[in-house]
């Protein structure tokens, strides 16, 4: 391309902001940078235009952004690493943060399915909430531990909309003896700002708070074969724990200690066999639904007699 | 960042838990779990078992040191629970025997003066669970195992290592299934 053509398509670039910058002008500043200092053709558009940019004060966001607008993608068509898209979607959960550098981190989703979201400390947005939908804008797709996410950096914006978005994910149904109620179970208290289980009574975000309380348990379920993590929220724990959370508090304020709900659950729940179903988010199975099992298969059993048979 | 994946726990009989005694560790380093082999090509670090708790006796010499025995319908587990066991320990000396009981645990062996391997179960957790518990326990160890005697022709290193090892019978295997299936059939 030479400055002739090159001088054209920044003119009328220009123009579509409502001005006329003078072709020959636009030609100079191209050959001088091309031929006197030797710069790459792309690099001098690029100068030049930038010092049109401030010549005539024009935003490089609007003038940059109008054209190549970032597209509008659903969540599952995040697949492409590096890729700069906008997001509208809700905010499922937000996990423990485990790193400094990281603001905020948890799943978003949208109709077609959920991504894990990555909020950097520096970016500087503004903190986004449980269940609420937000526009995303210009976040970059990720990849990482072999799977997509998407990053929230400085460039990005966050908007809240007055929305809800019905979620769409495949639900998996796993099925297990459970062989360990992990940490972090039982009767725990989160913080009234961001809803983090608090660790020591105190937010990893907004340090030293008043907690409220709640129910869960992350449970593991072992077929095998395989393992499964499931976390259940407090609805699905009082129901398979036969407890409630006014229960569990008075247990624990009876008791002087909170861990009595979680050896009450263990006792209760482990080495039973259960079959969950809920969508998987990266680690852990979000349980939907969950009940034991409690009577084998008469014919799995006569299956299995006769395939012992087979000496 | 090498996720950290959680060890399976291993369906077995008492039986063949006690016929085991080949040991192994996957890796060099010091710190490479320990698996042991069984007859039908189990590699087990974890265990998961349901069975009867007959008897628990104190075996420590200073500090409290449980012994239990856990039976299921082809023998029966030794389970030793000490210090490093508290939970376990006290479901051990405190639940009424008998008792259906549900273990999550670590194999051990212990090789006797006269050089005979005894295997047992260092526990993590106990707990009390109900009979129709204990049945499906039974139908899923038998049908692992099944699927273990099933593979042992398999042209895979660790199967080959049992193979040579115990020179499995898998007639002694299959009558075991059959034997614990038979044993549910009887119940109803």
């Amino acid at each position: 391309m030479d400055e002739k053509e090159a001088a054209k398509e920044i003119k009328d670039r220009f123009s579509d902001f409502g001005v006329d910058i003078p072709q020959e002008d636009i030609e100079e500043r191209l050959e001088k940078l091309t031929s006197k200092f030797k710069v790459p053709m792309s690099e001098a558009r690029r100068s030049v235009t930038n010092y049109f940019l401030k010549e005539y004060n024009i935003s490089r966001g609007e003038f940059y952004g109008s054209q190549t607008e970032t597209p509008l993608v659903n969540v599952k068509d995040l697949v492409e690493d590096g890729k700069w898209v906008n997001v509208k979607a809700k905010v499922l959960q937000l996990w423990d943060n485990t790193h400094e550098s990281i603001s905020q981190v948890g799943i978003v989703g949208d109709s077609t399915g959920t991504i894990k979201f990555v909020k950097w400390a520096n970016a500087n947005l503004p903190d986004v909430e449980e269940n609420k939908t937000y526009y995303f804008r210009n976040v970059v797709v990720g990849e990482w531990n072999e799977k997509f996410q998407i990053n929230l950096n400085k460039t990005s914006s966050i908007e809240e909309i007055d929305e809800d978005i019905e979620i769409g994910t495949s639900s998996v149904t796993a099925s297990g003896a459970m062989v360990d109620i992990q940490s972090g179970s039982g009767l725990i208290k989160r913080c009234p700002e961001c809803n983090r289980p608090l660790s020591k009574g105190a937010c990893p975000e907004h340090g030293k708070v008043e907690g409220v309380y709640d129910l869960r348990i992350k449970a593991v379920l072992d077929d095998g074969e395989s393992v499964h993590e499931a976390l259940l929220n407090r609805e699905l724990t009082e129901y398979i724990g036969e407890i409630t959370l006014e229960s569990a508090k008075s247990m624990a304020s009876e008791a002087l200690d909170p861990s009595v709900v979680l050896d009450y659950l263990k006792e209760k729940l482990m080495g039973k066999y259960y079959t969950i179903t809920g969508p998987k988010l990266d680690r852990y199975i979000l349980v939907e639904t969950i009940e034991q099992q409690s009577r084998f298969d008469e014919n799995e059993l006569d299956e299995l007699i006769a395939s012992a048979e087979v000496v | 960042m090498a996720a950290f994946v959680r060890e399976v726990a291993k369906r077995v009989f008492a039986q063949e838990f006690k016929e085991s005694n080949l040991m192994f560790k996957d890796g060099e380093d010091q710190y490479s779990p320990q698996y042991l082999l069984t007859p039908t090509g189990a590699k087990v670090n974890r265990l998961f078992i349901v069975g009867t708790l007959t008897e628990t006796e104190d075996i420590g010499t200073e500090a409290e040191f449980l012994r239990g025995r856990v039976s299921d319908p082809t023998g029966s587990f030794l389970i030793y629970a000490g210090q490093y066991q508290p939970e376990a320990a006290q479901v051990l000396s405190e639940c009424e025997k008998p008792a259906f009981v549900a273990i999550v645990g670590k194999p051990n062996t212990y090789t006797t003066d006269e050089g005979d391997v005894i295997t047992s179960v260092r526990p993590e957790s106990i707990s009390v669970v109900d009979g129709d518990t204990r049945d499906m326990w039974v139908l899923e160890a038998a049908k692992h195992t099944l699927n273990r005697i099933n593979s042992l022709d398999k042209d895979e290193p660790n199967i080959k290592k049992v193979v040579e090892h115990y020179n499995t019978d898998k007639k002694h295997y299959y009558e075991m299934v059959q034997q614990a299936l038979q044993s549910l059939k009887e119940t109803d």
